[in-house]
């Protein structure tokens, strides 16, 4: 009791070992069961990764079309500039002209690659 | 330990047992079954879980779909010959000691598709059956009583000696060879080991 009092930390202590005899001791009888009386019987169905009625066939390593990206990139950028096209289409009436050739600069680049990626032929599928 | 003086023990409050008795009795009362339904039977199957019929009285309500986990299979309902081959495969992977109940009468005989090309005329060719359950389908309490059967051959498997169960002996397979589809039938059609149907000597 005394100890218990002076270090806090065996109680700590007790209770890990505990804990771990807890978890071993079942799994040690189990060990000693199985090699006292029931026999190790693997095969190729049990020792199987999947666990099913159908063996896996083919390969997980399945390779997708790289150009799709091309595709992607170019949906996103337009995808984009429409958020920005709406609200400048709401406000179009009461806009300063500042902002107005701000908004056709934006513009002119963006069909400019539109342009750009349509030569370099990213908008066919090949 | 003798009978006799086993129960004059047990009249003076002391009970004994067996390492043996107790390991079969823990085991007789926690049988995983595989969740593993193939036609009509393995909606009596469910049946027989559920509230009503109430399986988890038996210590059989944990349906494990891996057969990894799993102590018993149900072959619920007609095995077709393109299905039979799954089944011996997850019959293999599934750990000692298992068992199979086949309910009804397609998993038992192929039932009122016998007659069919591609269906198994038992599941019992291929992997060893430990209760046979008639029926079209068997109700909820057929299969309960199949359960019961079961725990009453897991309780009196001995551990040691001659004709101790297949998980005890280290000769005794454990896994069964799963069959292949052939050019008109599945390729064995049966394992000779397994299947010894009753002869009956017509001329005796």
């Amino acid at each position: 009791m005394n100890a218990a009092v002076d270090n806090p930390a065996l109680l700590v202590v007790v209770f890990a070992i505990a804990a771990v005899l807890f978890a071993l001791v079942p799994l040690g009888l189990a060990r000693f069961w199985s090699s006292k009386f029931s026999p190790l019987k693997p095969g190729p169905d049990k020792n199987a990764t999947y666990e099913c009625g159908v063996e896996s066939k083919g390969d997980a390593w399945v390779q997708f079309k790289s150009e799709y990206y091309l595709s992607a990139i170019v949906f996103l950028i337009f995808d984009v500039e429409t958020i920005f096209l709406l609200p400048f289409a709401v406000a179009f009436a009461g806009l300063p002209a500042g902002a107005f050739v701000a908004m056709m600069i934006f513009l002119v680049l963006l069909v400019e690659g539109l342009i750009w990626a349509w030569k370099k032929g990213a908008l066919t599928w090949k | 330990m003798d009978e006799g003086l086993r129960s004059e023990l047990s009249k003076q409050g002391v009970f004994t047992t067996t390492l043996e008795e107790i390991y079969n009795w823990g085991r007789k009362n926690s049988i995983w079954p595989l969740s593993f339904g193939l036609a009509c039977c393995a909606i009596e199957m469910m049946a027989t879980t559920m509230a009503r019929y109430d399986l988890a009285r038996f210590g059989a309500e944990i349906f494990r779909p891996s057969p990894r986990q799993a102590d018993l299979m149900i072959v619920a309902g007609t095995v077709t010959k393109k299905m039979a081959p799954q089944v011996v495969r997850l019959f293999n992977q599934m750990p000692e000691p298992k068992y199979v109940i086949a309910m009804g009468a397609c998993a038992i005989s192929g039932g009122p598709f016998k007659q069919g090309y591609n269906v198994l005329k038992g599941i019992d060719r291929y992997i060893p059956v430990d209760v046979h359950i008639p029926g079209c389908p068997p109700r909820p309490e057929a299969l309960i009583h199949a359960f019961m059967t079961l725990q009453k051959k897991i309780d009196e498997q001995k551990l040691t000696g001659n004709g101790r169960p297949r998980h005890v002996d280290p000769d005794a397979p454990s896994e069964f060879p799963v069959p292949q589809f052939g050019e008109h039938d599945l390729v064995p059609p049966k394992n000779p080991d397994v299947w010894k149907p009753p002869t009956l000597n017509r001329y005796a």
